[in-house]
């Protein structure tokens, strides 16, 4: 018997160890009649319809020499590098994580095939063979997924970090008062964290007034409702006025179902209104008539 | 003694600016040395700078909203300067009350807005 080596799977057995440089030595030397049979296999299934023939038979090419690499030598780290960059590539082109395991479970198919015909004469070799190449093949098959899903994830991980980036800015209108335009859903996480980089907005900025604008908020309960007059009580603590614009009819209405006490809260209709109240508690507009109170 | 507040006269202002956490003890001895203060000097503001504190709890919120009170029924106006972000986030959250304190962002601020009162 043969002591393990590092890599488990090349040397399942005796045998698997000393098949499989043989194994790799056919799949080589079938390199372009395989690669052909995997195209045509990939072309029929109706796979990676948004690449070129052209395309596909690169990646192909790429693919098919690191998969019999890591067959080779059982390291997948190559091919792992490979499939993420592969990922990085076609996940912006819309490729689903079920077309990229089809195509590499074709691939697997391809050669297993190919080895039912190279050594269907003798049923003791075939066997030993498919003992080898079975947990190799699914482990490089596993590994392909598996780098696919964790690219992906890691697009869409960036993506979320830059809306929420980008989806909270504090701006600066002129000296002493921002603007915080609220867009979209507001849960806990983001409420607090617009508050945090508001407050210290307002420290470095030396802010008097703010105006928060929640028109592009669709709906309102009662812990956002509540985030906000918590917001704007901090803001007041730091010696800065808010300024609520931008209530819908219909978030109003909600405010006034749920009970929610705004009485402390500057509200005016809209944005422009808004930067004209701040103005005037800047002092840089002379107070309103009465009138228009 | 050494006075962990320095209180600092201004024309007919009070600048008492915190240097340190307090203990409850020392808050107390900064609002009666306000208090009397106030009536020694014709003071008509004063400004208390706690940028220096990184905890707000609500025997201090109580202290402060005493001194404004008292300082009020002797004529003078109060305002609390330097509330930090975290310190604001974490009164809010406590529901801690300073009304009826007025609080500006800054020394500066705090003077300015006496000013106009005046």
């Amino acid at each position: 018997m043969t002591t393990p080596t590092s890599h488990d799977w090349t040397s399942a057995d005796a045998n698997g160890e000393s098949l499989l440089p043989e194994l790799v030595a056919l799949l080589r030397a079938s390199r372009g009649e395989l690669r052909e049979e995997w195209v045509r296999r990939i072309t029929d299934a109706s796979l990676l319809g948004v690449m070129t023939p052209d395309e596909i038979f690169s990646e192909v090419t790429a693919v098919y020499d690191n998969y019999v690499d890591a067959l080779e030598t059982g390291s997948v780290e190559t091919l792992q590098a490979y499939a993420r960059d592969l990922s990085e590539r076609i996940i912006p082109r819309g490729v689903d994580t079920d077309e990229v395991l089809g195509i590499v479970l074709l691939l697997r198919d391809v050669l297993a095939r190919r080895l039912f015909v190279e050594y269907q004469h003798d049923k003791d070799l075939l066997n030993a063979i498919l003992d080898a190449y079975e947990p190799a093949a699914n482990r490089i098959a596993v590994t392909v997924g598996v780098s696919f899903v964790e690219e992906r994830e890691r697009v869409i991980r960036e993506q979320q970090e830059a809306i929420r980036e980008l989806s909270t800015p504090v701006l600066q209108v002129r000296e002493r008062l921002l603007i915080l335009p609220i867009i979209g859903m507001l849960d806990a996480q983001r409420a607090r964290q617009l508050t945090e980089q508001l407050l210290s907005e307002i420290q470095s900025s030396r802010a008097k007034v703010v105006v928060i604008d929640i028109t592009g908020v669709a709906t309102i309960d009662v812990a956002v409702a509540d985030h906000i007059v918590q917001t704007v009580e901090a803001a007041r603590l730091m010696g800065a006025s808010a300024i609520i614009t931008g209530l819908s009819s219909k978030i109003a209405q909600t405010l006034v179902d749920l009970g929610v006490d705004l009485s402390m809260m500057n509200t005016v209709g809209d944005l422009q209104g808004g930067l004209e109240e701040a103005e005037r508690l800047l002092g840089v507009l002379p107070p309103a008539e009465p009138t228009e109170r | 003694m050494p006075h962990r507040v320095a209180i600092l006269a201004q024309d007919h202002n009070l600048i008492a600016a915190i240097q340190s956490d307090l203990s409850d003890s020392e808050v107390l001895e900064l609002r009666d040395d306000l208090a009397e203060r106030i009536g020694r000097r014709r003071v008509r503001g004063i400004v208390v700078d706690v940028t220096a504190l990184d905890v707000i709890d609500s025997f201090v919120a109580r202290a402060l909203r005493e001194i404004a009170v008292l300082a009020r029924l002797r004529g003078a106006e109060t305002i609390i300067v330097g509330i930090q972000p975290d310190v604001a986030i974490a009164m809010v959250q406590f529901k801690l009350n300073l009304t009826p304190l007025r609080t500006a962002l800054d020394l500066d601020e705090a003077l300015g807005l006496l000013e106009c009162a005046r």
